[in-house]
Order: structure tokens, then C-alpha cells, then sequence
């Protein structure tokens, strides 16, 4: 899966165990999101230790690791969701096409930096209005109804919803709320697109689909997904971080993470001693 | 047993209400409603003022309310940290607990003064060429009256209101913010639209309690039986006759004219309060909506 | 940043502090009742006013000690009515009752919640009043209990409710019978939660005129024993409100700053007694 136009991200592990990318071996135009030297606290205690990672652009990053091992944490410091949350702190530097998101107006932030949730929430209105809304409010360059066209095709959902655009979002069955927040997310073409365990609620057709949906998307799109699923992420994503108790443990293209992990725990992860 | 008494008690209520109110019900059947006529001597009872009054106070005492109430709420309950929200909302639960009397006793000393002199002419200079805003202007009247109404039910508005914005769903409000909206599109589209029946039921309830308002209302309207377009005008609610009048009616027809004013206040505020608590129970049923995978 | 972008967040900044706006308007009403009654009852605030009688129409001074002690006997026979059925109907709905009658109950009881202070008042007169001929502290503590049952009801059950089984089914494992299981277990337990709940529905009793208005009626004088018709603070304020007299008008906010005193102490009361016990739903 690694893409020939784009330099592969190249891995330098330290025995600490502390993968590092190094730099000089991509080009920053083809890293959509550069993350260096985060370290983040809630309140007193610290739950992320020095990540240094990166997403590359057009491709999926996964990433993965057992309960509470900070990658909900990670992906929602993209878009800088951890600020709704009142003692949470941010240390370190986040790039996004080379401007920190840190020194950004954070609302401008997220119309770029998407994000899909872990169970599906559609707006208390209609399937048209749900996609809409980001349109509407932010402004758009085309009329609304082609917007929410061309979103819900994206999302595979147009075929499904197209003759009941006006029903309410809470009609559809979970998988299809589910894609309807993804085009949700994508009416407002973002440039990445955050997905937070986005099939953990969902039956396993659902899932499919979905899965079927990202991997269409990425020409289009950047995206990073955190999963609980190792198979998901072996199944869609390009690229792999393996988190473990804050600490990014392991980062790599996903066929050589999960068939010669660098790392003995992540080998010990992916082959189900612990999880 | 206790518990059979409770019933009983109710049913015997309606029963005492409806039985002692025959003869007007019998001798004016539904032109009660619509007479504007109160005249004891005459015999003569047409509840069609008080009828006004009492919606008129209270459709005020609603405008006000009702925005002052909803934006409280949404301080309390999306901007307020929850060491600020619950100790303002404890105060607020404290306004709720004063009594009527103590209301209507602050309206007519504060309340009635301050419009005689500040804002009734100054409403009249601004806004006299509306009928809502002509005449003579004592301070005593229905503006006064939905006013300190207003005040009243404020409390209700919004303690309901906080705790059904407290318990919309923490992502509706990501979702929102993650699309992009500022912190008050998010509040203002999506999280106080997934909350909107709780605060309707809300506002029914702060409805209920504003109609039958007694004492606070009796002191500041007038007590004349008036129809007027005007806002200055004094006038009469139902609750306010009923205080007034009782004890002094003569005659079977006059006291059970007044009783039958009660009848109707208390089905007004049954069906209120009934709806209120429909629209609780809807909120709380829905939630995001999962349907089947 | 666009200027559009500009807009949508000086909007934001704007309704966001309007709301807080609101908020102070709302908490400062609070602020602004308790100020004018100190600030005008405080200085009328003096012996007499605890000690004397009303004085003759239109003379100064004298006192509302008739009112006070009409108001505390009005309250506690109130009490009397009302708690005891309000809470072995609150223990029968959570410990013993079907779904059907609970809901009868249960909706019977928020029908006389919601019922308007005044229609309480002619119920409690066509009961209480016309059959006897005359007005009375009975009728008048009838009306009172009458409001307090539905709180005090509905609190006693949902704090019951909020007993988890495991404590229920503990002391019968012990082989203690269901009566004494309640009494000894299940209320203890609650008690925080009930005592809260008959604070509150006193203290919003404490303050109505309007039921009084046709039962107790009003009295310048003492009234001894039960059937007579009594002065009490709310009915004192509300006549002494309207009338002509500066004097009254005086003695008028020196009630309302008791009453109001009193009122919210026991509201504090009630809440700090509640927040100190076990979490349960507020009702």
C-alpha cells in the first residue's frame, strides 16, 4: 500500500522503543499533519509522552492500541476537540501543511480538520439539513442542494436517502447515520478527515461498507482513523501507530507493522497476548 | 389507605367545584364565556374580562420570560463552569420559593412607582402611536402585571430548561463544533433544537403557574373589569376576582359564578400542566436515535 | 481570517455574554428583593413588632403577634394533615402499591400540586367553612395541608425509591418482615430526603394567602383555640399593603422581611440537609 508518487515514511527506532520518523527522508508537502513533541495532560496527570508522528497525505493512518492507551486522545488533539474539555493541556507542536493549529483561529481549524464520531449523531433535523448545516454556516461556493448531493454520494449514501432527503437523520438505521456524519463531515471539504472508532457501533455489513467508503475516500481526502479493530486497520489503513499507555510505541506502513512489527509489544498486541 | 385519599380528595375537589357551580353553569350556560358583563346587583356575570386579564398578564409576563429565561439556561448550562452553575442555580431555585404575597407587596411599592414614573411615559413617547401603548398611565395595569408575573415564573423557565440543555448528548454539541461553528451556532442550532421540547414543556409550566397567580397579580392590575387594547389600562384577572369577591358575594349566583371562574382556572391549568408533563416525557424518550443497524 | 469568519464570532462573543446578561437579571431579582425588604423592614423591625397586638384602625404602632402566632398554629396543624398523608401515601406507592394505582395516585396527587392556590381555597371553603357557618383556623390549616400532601408525597416516595434493594433485601435476609424492614431499614436510610421535603413544602405553605383568604380569614385580635378565624403574616401583609396608612405600609415590609427570612432560611435548610445525605433525584 505504499504509494510510489510519495516518499514512504522512513522509521527510526530508539531502544526506548520511542519511534521517531525522520523528517529529511519526506518531503513536508506530502505530510498533510505533522506532530511533534506532544505531550498532554488532563488536569494533573499526563496521558500522552512525547508523540512524534505524522499523516500522510491521500492515505489512511490507523491508529491502534488497547483501552485507554490515549488515541481518542491523539486524534481529538487534531482538531483541537480536547479544548471543549476544560483541564486539558496540550504540549508540543501539531502541523498542518506547515502552520502549527495551535497559533490558528480554531473554528477556521475545524471546517479543515473534519471528525466522525464513535457512535453516530446526526442533528435532530432533516437527512438535507444535517449535511447542510456545515455548508450553510461556514459559506459555500455552489448552491446547497449540490453540496449535499455531492457529499452524500461520497458517502455512498445518495442511492439510499436520495427520495427522502426532507425525513428526519433519526429514520435511518445506525450504519446509515453513521455515513450520513461522514457526509456531514465532507460537505464541508476538509482537508483531513478524523474518524473516532466510527464502525464501533455498528453491525459488521455496516462496517464493510464503511470500510469500503474510506479507502474510496482517500484519493479525496487524508484521513486518520483510531480503531479498536486490528483487522479493520490491517483491512483499510496505509500507514499504523501502535499507542500503548500514552507512548507511541510503533510506526509504520500497516503490512510491515502487522507481519514484522519492529517492536516486541506490538508484536505481543497484534498477536492478542494483551488488549 | 393514605394513598386512596389522595385520590379521593381530588376527585372530591372536581366534584365540589363542578356541584357548586351549577347555577351559573345552568342559567348562562356557555355565554359566560363570552358576556362582558360583572354586575352583582344586576345579577349579571360574564367572565369575559377576567378571561382577558388573566391571559393577557400572562401572555406579557411569557414575552418577557420566556427569552430572559431560555438565555439564562443556556449560560447556566453550556458556559457556566458547574462550580458557578449550581450555586446560580441554587439562588435561582431560592427566587422560586418566595412567596406570592411578598411579590405582589414589592411590585406595588417598587414595581408600580417605577413604571408610573419612568418607563410608562417613556413607552408611551416611544411606542404611544400602538394602542398597546395609549391612555392613562397610574402604573397599575396589565403591563405591571405581566411584568411582575414575568419575574415569578422566570425560575421555572429556567431550572427546567438547564437540566434539559444539561442532558443533551456531549457529542451533539462536538459534532457541531467539529464542523466548524462557533461556540454559539453550536449552542443555538443544534443543542438548544435537540432540548426544544423539554423547553416548551417548560414554558407551559411557567404558562400554568402565571394563570393562576393570585396575589402578586391582584395588587398590581386594577381589579376593574376592563377590556382594553391598552397595556395601561387596569383590569381584572380570574384568580384576582375570585380573592376579591368571595367573601364578600351575596347570593347563591354571585359566589358560584365565582366558582365556576374557579373551575375553569383549574382546567386551564390541568391541561397545561398535563401537556408540560407530556413534553417531559417525550424528551426524555428520545435519544440519538439508533434505530436498527 | 474572512470576514464572514469575523462576524460569525463577534456574534458569538455577543449572544454568549447576553446570556450572561440574562443570568445576572435573573439571580440579581433575588438580590434586589432581599435588599428592599432589609432596607425598609429592617428599621420597623423592633420588640413590639414580635410582642404587641394590632392597634386600633388608624392609630400607630402595635404589632402583628396575633399574626405570628396564627401563622405557627395554621402551619402546624397543616402539618399535621398533610405529612401523615402525604407520607404513608409516599410509602405505600414505593413499597407496596401496583402499577395501576401508583399511576391513579400519583396523578391524582400532580393534578393537587397543580391545582391553583385560590381553587385550593374554594374547595377548602365549600368543605371546610360553608357547612359550619363560620371561618376557622381548621379550615384554614385544612387548605395548607391540603397543598402539602402532593410534595410531600411524591418526595417521600422517589427518596424510598432511590434505596437501593441491596439494603431492602439485606435486612430480609436477616429474616426481618416488611414492615420492619421499612421502619427500621428503608426509611433511615431516606430520612435526609423526607425531612427535606416536609421543610419544603412548609416553608412554600408558610408563604400563601390566597387558600387563607376564605378559610382563616383574619383576626385583630387573638384567636384561642381551633375555631375561630385567625390572623396570619401573608393575609396581615396583603391588607396592611393596600391600605391608607403609612404606619401599616411600615409594619407591612417588617412582615415581609420575616416572613421572606424565614421562608428562605428554612429553603437553606432544607438543601444543605439534602446535599449532605445520599445523592438522590430532585424532584
Amino acid at each position: 500500500m505504499q504509494a510510489s508518487a510519495r516518499p514512504a515514511l522512513s522509521v527510526n527506532l530508539k531502544p526506548t522503543g520511542i519511534a521517531n520518523t525522520s523528517r529529511e527522508a519526506s518531503a513536508p508537502s506530502s505530510m498533510r499533519m505533522t506532530v511533534s513533541k506532544v505531550n498532554f495532560y488532563y488536569g494533573e496527570k499526563q496521558t500522552l509522552f512525547d508523540v512524534n508522528m505524522n499523516i500522510a497525505q491521500n492515505h489512511v493512518t490507523a491508529l491502534i492500541g488497547p483501552s485507554g492507551c490515549g488515541k481518542s486522545t491523539l486524534l481529538r488533539t487534531f482538531n483541537r476537540m480536547h479544548e471543549t474539555v476544560r483541564n486539558a493541556r496540550l504540549e508540543g507542536e501539531i502541523l498542518l501543511d506547515g502552520q502549527n493549529i495551535l497559533a490558528q483561529d480554531v473554528t477556521q481549524l475545524r471546517r479543515r480538520v473534519g471528525m466522525v464520531f464513535q457512535r453516530p449523531n446526526p442533528f435532530p433535523k432533516s437527512i438535507f439539513e444535517n449535511v447542510a448545516y456545515g455548508p450553510k454556516i461556514n459559506g459555500a461556493n455552489a448552491p446547497i442542494a449540490e453540496i449535499v448531493e455531492k457529499s452524500l454520494r461520497r458517502a455512498a449514501l445518495w442511492d439510499e436517502v436520495k427520495d427522502h432527503l426532507h425525513k428526519s437523520a433519526y429514520e435511518l438505521s445506525g450504519g446509515q447515520q453513521q455515513r450520513l456524519c461522514i457526509a456531514r463531515g465532507l460537505a464541508v471539504e476538509p482537508e483531513v478527515l478524523l474518524l473516532d472508532e466510527p464502525c464501533s457501533a455498528l453491525d459488521p455489513i455496516s462496517t464493510a461498507k464503511i470500510e469500503e467508503l474510506l479507502v474510496q475516500l482517500k484519493d479525496s481526502c487524508t484521513i486518520a482513523i483510531v480503531t479498536h479493530n486490528m483487522q479493520q486497520a490491517a483491512r483499510v489503513s496505509d500507514f499504523t501507530a501502535f499507542l500503548l499507555v500514552g507512548q507511541l510505541v510503533e510506526f509504520n506502513p500497516t503490512p510491515q507493522l502487522f507481519t514484522t512489527p519492529s517492536d516486541p509489544r506490538t508484536e505481543a498486541y497484534i498477536t492478542g497476548r494483551f488488549g | 389507605m393514605c394513598a386512596a385519599s389522595v385520590v379521593l380528595i381530588t376527585v372530591l375537589l372536581v366534584f365540589e367545584l363542578w356541584r357548586q357551580s351549577a347555577l351559573p353553569r345552568h342559567k348562562f350556560g356557555f355565554s359566560f364565556f363570552l358576556t362582558r358583563v360583572w354586575d352583582p346587583i344586576a345579577e349579571q356575570f360574564g367572565a369575559l374580562p377576567f378571561i382577558y386579564g388573566t391571559l393577557v398578564t400572562a401572555a406579557v409576563a411569557l414575552l418577557l420570560a420566556v427569552p430572559l429565561g431560555i438565555g439564562a439556561a443556556i449560560f447556566l448550562a453550556e458556559l457556566a463552569p458547574l462550580r458557578l452553575s449550581d450555586p446560580l442555580q441554587f439562588l435561582i431555585d431560592l427566587l422560586a420559593a418566595v412567596p406570592s404575597v411578598i411579590y405582589g407587596f414589592l411590585g406595588f411599592f417598587i414595581v408600580v412607582p417605577l413604571m408610573r414614573e419612568w418607563i410608562e411615559p417613556a413607552l408611551k413617547k416611544s411606542l404611544g402611536f400602538l394602542p398597546l401603548f395609549q391612555g392613562p398611565a397610574y402604573g397599575i395595569g396589565f403591563l405591571t402585571a405581566g411584568i411582575v408575573l414575568a419575574i415569578m415564573v422566570i425560575p421555572y423557565i429556567i431550572s427546567v430548561s438547564r437540566e434539559v440543555l444539561l442532558s443533551v448528548p456531549r457529542d451533539q454539541r462536538e459534532a457541531a463544533l467539529a464542523l466548524g461553528s462557533t461556540r454559539w451556532e453550536s449552542t443555538w442550532k443544534v443543542v438548544v433544537p435537540f432540548a426544544r421540547t423539554g423547553i416548551m414543556g417548560s414554558i407551559f409550566l411557567a404558562l400554568a403557574r402565571a394563570l393562576g397567580e393570585t396575589m402578586a397579580v391582584t395588587m398590581v392590575i386594577g381589579n376593574t373589569p376592563t377590556i382594553s387594547a391598552s397595556l395601561f389600562s387596569s383590569g381584572y384577572s380570574i384568580a384576582a376576582v375570585i380573592a376579591n369577591e368571595f367573601t364578600e358575594a351575596t347570593g347563591d349566583l354571585y359566589l358560584q359564578s365565582l366558582i365556576e371562574l374557579g373551575l375553569v382556572l383549574f382546567l386551564l391549568t390541568f391541561i397545561l400542566n398535563g401537556l408540560a408533563r407530556l413534553m417531559m416525557l417525550l424528551t426524555t424518550r428520545r435519544g440519538t436515535g439508533m434505530g436498527n443497524a | 481570517m474572512t470576514s464572514r469568519l469575523r462576524w460569525r464570532k463577534l456574534i458569538s462573543g455577543f449572544m454568549l455574554t447576553m446570556t450572561g446578561v440574562c443570568a445576572l437579571v435573573a439571580v440579581s431579582v433575588l438580590f434586589l428583593i432581599l435588599g428592599y425588604l432589609v432596607y425598609n423592614g429592617g428599621t420597623s423591625i423592633n420588640w413590639a413588632f414580635f410582642t404587641k397586638l394590632p392597634a386600633p384602625v388608624g392609630e400607630t404602632g402595635g404589632g402583628m403577634a396575633n399574626a405570628i402566632l396564627g401563622s405557627a398554629k395554621l402551619l402546624l396543624l397543616a402539618t399535621l394533615i398533610g405529612v401523615p398523608i402525604g407520607f404513608f401515601g409516599g410509602v405505600y406507592l414505593a413499597e407496596f402499591s401496583s402499577t395501576q394505582v401508583a399511576f391513579a395516585v400519583r396523578y391524582a396527587a400532580d393534578l393537587l400540586n397543580g391545582a391553583p392556590s385560590i381553587v385550593i381555597g374554594i374547595f377548602a371553603f365549600a368543605v371546610a367553612v360553608h357547612p359550619f357557618g363560620h371561618f376557622s383556623t381548621l379550615a384554614g390549616s385544612f387548605a395548607l395541608g391540603l397543598m402539602m400532601i402532593p410534595i410531600t408525597l411524591r418526595n417521600t416516595e422517589e427518596f424510598l425509591r432511590a434505596v437501593p434493594r441491596a439494603l431492602r433485601e439485606g435486612s430480609m435476609a436477616l429474616g426481618a418482615g416488611k414492615w420492619t424492614t421499612i421502619v427500621r431499614v428503608v426509611i433511615p436510610a431516606a430520612y435526609r430526603g423526607i425531612l427535606t421535603a416536609i421543610l419544603l413544602a412548609l416553608a412554600r405553605v408558610a408563604g400563601e394567602t390566597a387558600p387563607l383568604l376564605f378559610t382563616a380569614l383574619g383576626n385583630r385580635y387573638w384567636s384561642p383555640g381551633w375555631n375561630q378565624p385567625t390572623a396570619s403574616l401573608p393575609v396581615m401583609i396583603y391588607t396592611y399593603a393596600l391600605s391608607p396608612y403609612e404606619d401599616w405600609h411600615r409594619q407591612a415590609w417588617a412582615a415581609g422581611l420575616v416572613l421572606l427570612g424565614l421562608i428562605l432560611m428554612v429553603n437553606i435548610v432544607a438543601r444543605v440537609i439534602l446535599s449532605r445525605g445520599i445523592a438522590v433525584p430532585r424532584s
